[in-house]
């Protein structure tokens, strides 16, 4: 039961890093094309959105994030079922409005505070199903 | 109304056929011994040298681009609440595609996701 344990909190872990990395990614990603402005859909419009985004500090941030999502992602997927990650992931809808709340004073409608409770619920769930249950190469499900 | 719910299809199944076909690779690739820098390469090396792969990056550059245009169609309250729908066709192609044994708890959870995720989208 000590590798179940194990396979369990690695997924965690790795589940942890790709909602932080999302969100830090698209919460920069955000910041960056504010900061460049609205981009116009012409051939010398989308030539200019393109110099100033990679120019921008902000964007590479944004990059550097987003990567991070993709490689904990690949990792994940490479023991734990798609399934079990996908989901799990969804915590991160629940984070942002958590961070809103707390750091950006917003205000959150009743509506938006049931669908967090349902996604915390819904992850609670799928949190203490198995995380793998499939052969992974070359390895025989227990 | 047409155009709008072939949009959300493309969306939905490209994002949901891509994921499974990188799962699908990187089940191949194998898990990386350990989580340190150099086997982390190693893992990636592999990873970028599966067929699978490669068929699931286009696959989720054409789900973006679906996402994009159907932004440019509708508000974002209408777009992601619809398409949280992918979690359920995501599950579905975990069950069907990968083998994978989704429990009821495992089905209870995606639904509530599903609902909360279109809940919290929709403001």
């Amino acid at each position: 039961m000590a590798s179940e344990r194990r396979l369990r909190i690695k997924t965690l872990v790795m589940v942890l890093a790709m909602v932080v990395c999302a969100n830090a990614g698209d919460l920069m990603l955000k910041r960056g094309m504010s900061q460049i402005g609205a981009v116009r859909l012409t051939p010398s419009g989308l030539a200019q959105a393109f110099r100033l985004t990679v120019a921008s500090g902000t964007i590479w941030i944004a990059i550097f994030f987003l990567t991070g999502f993709m490689l904990s992602y690949m990792t994940v997927l490479s023991w734990a079922d798609y399934s079990y990650v996908m989901p799990a992931g969804a915590f991160g809808y629940a984070l942002l409005t958590l961070l809103a709340v707390v750091f950006l004073h917003e205000s959150v409608s009743p509506r938006r505070w049931f669908g967090v409770v349902l996604i915390c619920v819904g992850v609670l769930l799928v949190g203490q199903t198995k995380p793998r249950t499939t052969a992974v190469a070359g390895e025989a499900v227990a | 109304m047409m155009r709008v719910i072939l949009a959300l299809t493309v969306l939905i199944l490209g994002s949901t056929g891509g994921e499974i076909a990188i799962t699908h690779g990187m089940k191949a690739t194998g898990e990386p011994a350990r989580l340190r820098p150099l086997e982390l390469l190693q893992f990636l090396g592999r990873a970028m040298r599966n067929g699978w792969f490669w068929a699931g990056v286009p696959l989720m550059a054409l789900s973006f681009y679906s996402l994009l245009i159907l932004l440019s169609w509708e508000p974002i309250s209408l777009v992601i609440p619809a398409s949280a729908l992918s979690y359920v066709v995501g599950t579905l192609g975990a069950k069907y595609i990968l083998g994978e044994q989704i429990s009821t708890a495992r089905w209870a959870g995606v639904l509530l996701v599903c609902a909360g995720v279109a809940l919290v989208a929709a403001g």
